[in-house]
């Protein structure tokens, strides 16, 4: 019996072991958070932080539910949805033919280097009052904000992915015969795809910022709108409630294309090894 | 950006032609203004001349300089604690290889999220006033700062550390002269972006229940309508931003050739 148990609980723990060595950082990582959360509701409710001013995050999350639930603020995540869905969508398409011909016309490069590489230096959302002056006050200028937030973070990283095709994978196709459009779609596409989806998941993030941060500062609806509208009533209860649900959903939305753009560069990777 | 940095830093153009270029796109751009203010009309997109004249009228302005001075203190206050707090939580987390590997994620995470949207709540902390445009900034600035100093920690050659050793230097030694200035490089790339995004906390800050500074008068010359005053303040924020990012991008590139 004990002769037979042994080995058996023997290799139990040592997967156990195992398993904790696998998933250690995520498990350290979910502890943190749970830590962070437990520690403001605490906090909170002890009172160390004043009520009034933070709310603990079991109310909050109350709250969050409830929005989600009467479905008050519908029309409003819709509105910022189809602003960043719109943003996000010229952004890419325009990014990425920008950054081909960046590629392909090596002077005008040149002279663009200096915009393209203190572009993000600049608070973009100084642009936001020209934008409305321009556009009017509806939901335009939003749109022209993400999109110009966006367009060069998508335009660097295209231009990146294509001038990291190994030289070998080119002079293959060269020695193949591949014609021009064969050579894109087998060769160009598939190796510089990790860093164009880097430029897709930047605009993405990027898009959402700024049309967030522009309703935020001044619209008349939308997901920004509402909090800065809820803040400036004093209706706490609401505006942790909606910050709560935007920080799920970005994060959310995040964890997801991280995912997906690690699961790309590592093809990548094993793909240059073998 | 910090890969683009990278590969720009290889090729080395001669300094005449890149001024050349430089200049080209100046003009490129003043034309380009110019035409559209044409097509806008000028009395919703002023061109280069009215902006720079109204930019001159509001630098001459005495008030301007009260505005001026309540934003540079903020930005400057909340680059400083990005800065030292950023390297010093950048350090610990480099050195410790599983706390960087638990806490990345969430840095980014934190990176990517529209923190405009929590705004209120540094005002509800902080209160209405230069206190939470500094926290502001802050909180843009850290983050990056911090992502890339434990980047250039964790990346430093090991046989850096085994000459700290071999050396027997103490630990303030091992840190002056070799684990810092191994580290600059990907620590100024760091303030780079995290200089731009204090920048963009502090007048975000401002623009919202500010009643000084430059946001605020940014959102004044909205609720005026006025498009030349805009202009003007946007201009003269894209010309110091670029300026420093420029200067910072250079010190980058001289420290990686040094390397």
């Amino acid at each position: 019996m004990i002769a037979a148990a042994l080995p058996h609980e023997a290799v139990g723990q040592a997967d156990l072991k195992h398993a904790w060595l696998r998933h250690r950082v995520a498990v350290l990582r979910a502890a943190v958070v749970a830590l962070a959360v437990l520690l403001l509701e605490a906090a909170t409710r002890l009172g160390w932080i004043d009520q009034v001013s933070f709310i603990p995050p079991s109310r909050m999350a109350a709250s969050a539910w409830h929005i989600l639930w009467s479905g008050t603020y519908k029309a409003d995540i819709l509105l910022t949805l189809y602003a960043a869905g719109l943003a996000v969508i010229l952004a890419v398409t325009f990014g990425f033919l920008f950054g081909v011909l960046l590629f392909k016309l090596p002077r005008l490069r040149r002279v663009l280097d200096p915009l393209l590489l203190s572009y993000y230096a600049v608070p973009i959302f100084v642009l936001y009052p020209m934008l409305i002056v321009l556009f009017g006050l509806n939901r335009w200028p939003l749109v022209a904000l993400g999109f110009l937030f966006a367009v060069v973070a998508m335009a660097v990283n295209t231009l990146n992915g294509l001038e990291r095709v190994p030289a070998v994978l080119l002079r293959t196709a060269r020695m193949l015969r591949l014609g021009r459009a064969q050579e894109v779609r087998l060769i160009t596409l598939p190796a510089s795809l990790p860093f164009v989806f880097t430029g897709i998941k930047l605009a993405i993030v990027y898009s959402f910022i700024a049309v967030i941060g522009g309703e935020f500062v001044l619209s008349g609806a939308g997901f920004g709108y509402q909090i800065a509208y809820a803040y400036n009533n004093f209706d706490n209860p609401t505006m942790y409630g909606l910050m709560l649900l935007l920080l799920v959903f970005v994060g959310a939305l995040n964890l997801l294309l991280h995912a997906m753009e690690q699961r790309l560069y590592q093809r990548r990777v094993l793909k240059e090894l073998t | 950006m910090s890969a683009q940095t990278r590969t720009q830093s290889g090729m080395q153009a001669p300094s005449a032609p890149r001024l050349n270029d430089g200049m080209l796109l100046i003009a490129a751009m003043l034309v380009l203004w110019q035409l559209a203010s044409w097509g806008f009309g000028a009395a919703v997109l002023p061109g280069p001349v009215r902006t720079f004249q109204q930019l001159w009228t509001q630098v001459s302005d005495p008030e301007f300089g009260a505005h001026l001075a309540e934003t540079g203190k903020a930005f400057l206050s909340a680059l400083a604690i990005s800065l030292i707090g950023g390297a010093i939580m950048g350090v610990l987390l480099g050195a410790r290889r599983l706390a960087g590997d638990v806490f990345e994620p969430l840095l980014i995470a934190l990176y990517s999220i529209p923190k405009i949207a929590l705004y209120p709540i540094v005002l509800l902390l902080f209160g209405l006033g230069v206190s939470a445009k500094i926290a502001f900034g802050a909180m843009h600035g850290i983050i990056p700062m911090t992502i890339f100093t434990m980047t250039a920690v964790r990346n430093i050659r090991p046989v850096y550390m085994r000459s700290i050793r071999t050396h027997r230097l103490t630990a303030w030694q091992g840190a002056m002269h070799v684990l810092i200035p191994a580290a600059m490089p990907e620590v100024v790339a760091g303030l780079r972006i995290g200089f731009s995004l204090t920048l963009l906390g502090t007048l975000l800050g401002e623009m919202f229940a500010s009643q000084r500074g430059i946001g605020h008068l940014l959102m004044r010359a909205i609720d005026r309508n006025d498009a030349p005053t805009i202009m003007a303040l946007a201009v003269m924020l894209f010309l110091f931003a670029t300026i420093v990012s420029l200067g910072l991008l250079q010190w980058d590139r001289r420290l990686r050739r040094g390397a």
